[in-house]
């Protein structure tokens, strides 16, 4: 196979490392061809498809019921709003009122995701920069998030507790409990996370400066999520087109202007206490009623164009699908936020040393299924 | 002749010396075999050592990741390195097609060897030393700058563009670092008129180097701390196995035993320097002694020596860990940055006023 890009000759000085598909900081099967000079970066470039598997295709042969969950292993670490999001968009079809309840409970899981997903990335960060400790750290409190989803969904990574209409079943009588005990234990850690990494004069001179990605390169190339917010670009579709329960809680979008992999992080850091605050917000406030609309059990969509974007912890995910009125999709295209991501990547890591491309990479969080699908 | 083996420690050295002088009418034999005995006792010795090293790193990581360790393999996890070696023992050695077999080969002897070696003029016990070598720091100094050879071997022999990138880093990264080290040792050469490291011991018998001689001292002590994690290769500055970006650095193809050797000279390596830290600026083997407390110095004697030293060189290597995991890694400019600009300029004015300071007599 002739990958793309084989035809450009190195130049005087210049060699090729190939990083990944299995190397210690790419975090799956994505593959970096790099053009050194020494230890600096001159060119980088994305190979693609390592862990393609077709999810769309899949899709068009699966009903408006199951196809939903294959969308759970694109993005792992955000699985549950990859779920809203194909669920929200065979509501828009069906033309259905989804309970009230369904909505809060949507939006406290998916705020429980984002949680788990970001400190997940920040231990993965550490590590990425050579600390260790900051990931064991980050799976302590991860563990207690993934506990709960084990007890109201039965499964800690895919959840798959979306179906149209609602959730697949009423939330476990301790959810209220435990989750509120979660909330302490990390509102009380948190502070433990900057302690350990984001006052560190290493990290912060590994991070500062390093990557630096305007805000309109970062509209240009398309990046959304905590990257492009990091940028200035105002871009939360929480905020901007509110789903579920969005609009009934108050918090705020994160916004800096650093551009940098500092910004990034401190973005993200910053978004997880937002996100305790909207979990804070609706855990007292479940209201009673269904947990799920009354949906027939074939579901068939009408004739049309369908499209639903959620912000899941990386980014937009837009879901777009089309209909011929039959039992599954005819066509479903998922915008996501990685692949957008990823394309800024030989941008910023140009005239970087091996060790920024690093923390780049680690500050993009990059999740590599959702990037083939 | 001078018996080689200057170990008095106890009348057992002596009396094996003089068994062996009835036994070989000849000089000569009788060195020999002393170098022999000595030479294998010091390997078993440091293996065991790296052993409880490796170990203790574990338990050192676990305690401050929240976790519990190796505790599986042996009581509280003891006997997991020794199942990891005998592990290591039996995987396939393999050497990569295009590698330049010889040098491929000979690099982890090379570490392990320089590594051994530095330890010859250490003092582990009042009168326990293997060679009390006139020039001491000197040695020390010169014979731990061999291991970049080692390093660069392996990182050009291996074949791989990420052993050498890591070869390339560490070889700046030690002929960098030596200068400091070296600095910061001159200043205590200085206080204690001696170059052979046991007259640098017993130059503190009224007070380690640390507590007489003022902030300078302070400083050569931290500066020699920093420096030598750089020159043993130890996070925050393993730039030359950087495993995030440079997957194993120089020692990526390493396979089996040969990965094991690279480990082995790393613990021994963070052994002496910090033996060679405890034995310049905390006085060695030498008791806590302040002053004229009579009484205090004389409880304190009683401490065995031998204990002194393993507890001061303990405590260093626990803080050299504790760097481990708690500092993320330098990048590689920034690394040399660290050196250039800081450490060396700081060590060199240092050393000018601890120089004052001998000349004045203003330590204790």
């Amino acid at each position: 196979m002739r990958l793309l890009g084989d035809d450009i000759l190195t130049e005087e000085g210049e060699f090729i490392i190939n990083m990944g598909p299995q190397h210690p900081s790419t975090h799956g099967v994505l593959h970096l061809k790099i053009w050194l000079e020494g230890e600096t970066i001159k060119r980088v470039q994305p190979h693609l498809g390592y862990i393609h598997r077709s999810i769309e295709k899949m899709s068009e042969s699966l009903s408006y019921r199951n196809f939903i969950f294959a969308t759970s292993r694109m993005d792992y670490l955000s699985a549950h709003m990859n779920n809203e999001a194909c669920a929200l968009a065979v509501e828009q079809g069906l033309e259905v009122e989804v309970p009230q309840r369904a909505k809060v409970i949507r939006t406290l899981m998916a705020e429980l995701t984002r949680l788990s997903s970001h400190q997940l990335w920040w231990g993965c960060t550490g590590l990425d920069l050579g600390a260790v400790t900051p990931f064991f750290y980050a799976f302590r409190e991860r563990e207690a998030i993934m506990s709960i989803m084990e007890e109201t969904c039965g499964a800690r990574l895919t959840q798959n507790y979306m179906v149209p209409g609602g959730v697949m079943a009423d939330l476990h009588p301790d959810f209220q409990k435990h989750t509120k005990e979660v909330l302490t234990q990390i509102k009380d850690k948190l502070h433990e996370y900057d302690e350990v990494l984001s006052g560190n004069v290493i990290f912060e001179q590994r991070t500062k400066g390093v990557g630096f990605l305007s805000k309109e390169d970062a509209i240009s190339y398309g990046c959304t999520g905590p990257m492009a917010r990091a940028s200035g670009v105002s871009c939360d579709i929480r905020k901007l087109k509110p789903y579920s329960a969005y609009d009934q809680v108050q918090f705020e979008e994160i916004l800096d202007t650093g551009g940098d992999c500092y910004a990034r992080y401190m973005v993200r850091m910053a978004e997880m206490k937002q996100s305790v605050s909207i979990i804070e917000q609706l855990i007292d406030n479940i209201p009673e009623g269904d947990f799920q609309a009354k949906t027939k059990n074939v579901i068939k969509l009408p004739k049309g164009e369908f499209y639903q974007r959620v912000e899941t912890a990386r980014g937009e995910l837009g879901v777009y699908l089309v209909s011929d009125g039959a039992a599954s999709p005819y066509r479903i295209k998922y915008r996501s936020p990685n692949f957008s991501n990823l394309s800024a990547l030989p941008h910023m890591a140009k005239g970087a040393k091996i060790g920024d491309l690093v923390a780049i990479m680690a500050t993009i969080d990059l999740v590599i299924p959702d990037i083939d699908r | 002749m001078k018996p080689l083996l200057a170990i008095s420690f106890s009348s057992l050295a002596n009396s094996f010396h003089q068994w062996l002088t009835a036994m070989f009418a000849n000089d000569m034999a009788v060195m020999v075999t002393e170098m022999v005995v000595v030479g294998i006792s010091l390997i078993v010795f440091l293996v065991l050592l790296s052993f409880f090293l490796g170990y203790m790193e574990r338990k050192v990581a676990a305690f401050m990741q929240i976790r519990l360790g190796p505790n599986r393999v042996g009581p509280k996890g003891s006997l997991q390195i020794v199942a990891d070696t005998v592990k290591l023992l039996f995987k396939e050695g393999l050497t990569p097609d295009n590698a330049d077999k010889f040098l491929f080969n000979l690099a982890p002897f090379i570490m392990v060897i320089t590594s051994m070696l530095v330890v010859a003029p250490i003092a582990f016990a009042r009168d326990f030393q293997i060679w009390d070598i006139s020039i001491g720091v000197l040695y020390v100094s010169s014979v731990s700058s061999i291991t970049v050879i080692g390093i660069l071997m392996a990182g050009w022999s291996s074949n791989n563009k990420y052993s050498l990138l890591g070869a390339m880093r560490s070889g700046a990264q030690i002929v960098s670092y030596e200068l400091s080290i070296g600095l910061s040792l001159i200043s205590i050469v200085v206080l204690s008129g001696s170059l052979s490291l046991g007259d640098i011991v017993n130059s503190q018998v009224n007070g380690w180097w640390i507590f007489k001689g003022h902030i300078p001292v302070v400083i050569a002590f931290i500066v020699f701390i920093i420096a030598s994690t750089a020159e043993i290769n130890r996070a925050p500055f393993d730039m030359a196995e950087a495993e995030q970006e440079l997957t194993a650095g120089f020692h990526t193809e390493y396979a089996g035993m040969k990965f094991a050797m690279f480990l082995l000279s790393e613990y021994i390596n963070l052994f002496v320097v910090s033996a060679i830290a405890a034995t310049i600026f905390l006085g060695g083997w030498m008791p806590l002694h302040i002053g004229n407390w009579q009484a205090f110095n004389q409880a304190m004697d009683y401490i065995p020596s031998s204990l002194w030293f393993f507890g001061k060189t303990f405590t260093i290597i626990f803080i050299i860990m504790w760097f481990r995991w708690t500092f993320p890694r330098l990048r590689v400019d920034q690394l040399l940055n660290l050196e250039w600009k800081y450490l060396l300029p700081i060590s060199m004015v240092n050393v000018i006023l601890v120089t004052v300071m001998a000349i004045m007599g203003w330590h204790f």
